[in-house]
């Protein structure tokens, strides 16, 4: 259970004209700002704000899964670490895993493991940390959302990216991407993740009470912004590569090229070899 | 818990039989095993039940007793839900602190308790902002043969159905656990490309996702938990919750007849 501020019975959360308590209509989306590559030792990284939630995600590997009776002799393991900050919610949160979040990270793990090319990798972890600094409700659908863009900037080859929403029902009203507020006076909430291109669902949760047209209504709303969110994944990691590439300029200008003569060229490198399979 | 290596002639046989429509053990791929209930097993809790479902064998148990409420609910009661993989239940099960596994089990059931309002909790308050009845309720895996998320949730709401609240205890009279609805939940595996109910643990083993809806008597959805590696199209997650609404009546009529 996170924070819960006291807030009268009657509050409605949504009024006659479909306005929601924060200005929004049913169907919108808190605003979103994702950055690539905002941490120096990680692999890979990413920084998201959504709405009021602020999340960090970073990725280690592929390295050597420990502790060592984990490894997979056929494939990677994708071990995801949710986390929450002492100061993230208004009641302070006791560090270190509690149950909620040993719950989440395994979700998150399981999403990951259907995109990533688990089988290139046999006998490693992909490690993923996710860290909610701050947190207004949907910070499992921010943190996967975050956390995927990490594994890109990682360079871990993956299917697609991972998009995550979730929608619920507010005041007897379907709505999208609910905030602290709405999820604690609300009626449901069901968070989901998917991959764009396939649309397959990989992440599934749902509490509260909906009927089943309900339910459909609500996907309907999170995969619709999880397009959205989709592209604001990619423009992150465009970005991300755009300042790679310009400082990489900047490096090749400095620098005079040699003018030597190529020399003898070096055999192809082995990683432009497909996997090698060992039929053993 | 420890991985158990799954044979690939098994893998085969199952994905063989249920690109035909087969199970290996006869079902059809909506049916569940059988299921009995046995209330007030443990005479020292306050509500108990043993399920088997197949070859699954869960014991769950509720202890009932005064505690405080939660600031943000002062008059309302308190449903706290764990569960213990234990090591005679699987090779697989390791002692231990719980493991994610444990924890996911505990929560999908007390999701599915909780979100359907199964326990008129207000009617659980003693002193508002001081004293309410805490409930417990414990979920002992004793064999594991597969879909532990609904043999466990069957148990708990039949628990819950036959429990007393021990007012003697504070000079009262006792009085039944004021239940007022019937959450049943529903897992389903994909095997290949097909969506199987009530897996056995030859199929949970070789399922690529799994799915959980829990409905209640109207057949509304109360609780959802999708899991494993693998992945479902929208299509079969509507399949699973007609599913869920259909198989779940039958389900429900056990659970209160026992």
């Amino acid at each position: 259970m996170e924070d819960i501020e006291h807030i009268p019975k009657e509050l409605k959360l949504i009024d006659a004209k479909g306005i929601r308590l924060d200005g929004r209509r049913a169907d919108e989306l808190r605003p979103i700002k994702i950055e690539a590559g905002v941490l120096k030792k990680a692999d890979g990284s990413a920084y998201l704000e959504w709405g009021n939630n602020k999340v960090l995600a970073a990725v280690y590997g592929p390295r050597e899964a420990h502790p060592r009776h984990l490894q997979d002799p056929a494939k990677a393991l994708v071990q995801c670490r949710y986390n929450m900050a002492p100061f993230s919610v208004t009641d302070r949160k006791r560090p270190g895993p509690d149950r909620r979040s040993v719950e989440i990270s395994k979700v998150i793990s399981e999403a990951f493991s259907a995109v990533v090319f688990v089988e290139q990798f046999p006998r490693t972890s992909v490690d993923v940390y996710i860290e909610v600094l701050q947190a207004d409700a949907g910070t499992r659908c921010a943190g996967l959302t975050a956390a995927s863009v990490a594994l890109a900037d990682a360079g871990i080859p993956m299917r697609d990216l991972v998009t995550s929403c979730a929608s619920g029902k507010i005041g007897g009203v379907v709505a999208l991407d609910l905030n602290k507020d709405e999820d604690n006076f609300g009626e449901a909430d069901c968070p989901m993740a998917i991959v764009p291109r396939t649309g397959e669902i990989v992440l599934l949760q749902m509490d509260g009470h909906l009927t089943a047209a309900e339910f459909d209504e609500a996907m309907e709303l999170s995969i619709g912004a999880a397009k959205q969110i989709y592209e604001l994944q990619r423009d992150a990691l465009r970005r991300r590569f755009a300042s790679v590439a310009e400082a990489a300029q900047r490096e090749a200008e400095r620098e005079p090229p040699r003018e030597e003569p190529p020399r003898e060229m070096p055999p192809e490198m082995p990683e432009d070899l497909p996997p090698e399979v060992d039929d053993l | 818990m420890t991985a158990e290596v799954i044979s690939e002639l098994l893998r085969e046989h199952i994905n063989r039989l249920a690109a035909t429509g087969k199970r290996t053990d006869g079902r059809a791929f909506d049916e569940p095993r059988p299921l009995t209930v046995q209330k007030n097993y443990i005479k020292n809790a306050e509500g108990s039940a043993r399920v088997q479902l197949g070859d699954t064998d869960v014991l769950v148990g509720v202890k009932i007793d005064v505690g405080e409420p939660y600031p943000d609910t002062p008059n309302q009661g308190v449903l706290s839900t764990s569960a213990e993989l234990v090591p005679l239940a699987s090779p697989t099960f390791e002692a231990g602190p719980p493991s994610p596994t444990a924890i996911e089990l505990a929560r999908v059931v007390d999701r599915g308790i909780r979100e359907s309002k199964t326990v008129n909790t207000e009617k659980l308050c003693i002193t508002p902002k001081e004293k309410v009845w805490i409930m417990f309720i414990d979920i002992h895996a004793l064999d594991y043969d597969g879909n532990l998320f609904d043999a466990a949730s069957y148990g708990a709401l039949a628990a819950l159905s036959c429990a007393k609240v021990p007012a003697s205890k504070i000079g009262k009279e006792d009085y039944p656990l004021p239940l007022e609805h019937w959450p049943i939940s529903v897992t389903a595996a994909k095997i290949g490309g097909n969506v199987l109910v009530d897996p056995n643990l030859d199929e949970e083993r070789i399922a690529a996702a799994r799915i959980t809806v829990t409905t209640d008597e109207n057949g509304d959805i109360r609780a959802m938990q999708k899991g494993l590696r693998g992945s479902f199209s929208l299509d079969e997650v509507r399949a699973a919750i007609r599913t869920s609404q259909r198989v779940g009546k039958g389900l429900r009529g056990i659970i209160q007849r026992a």
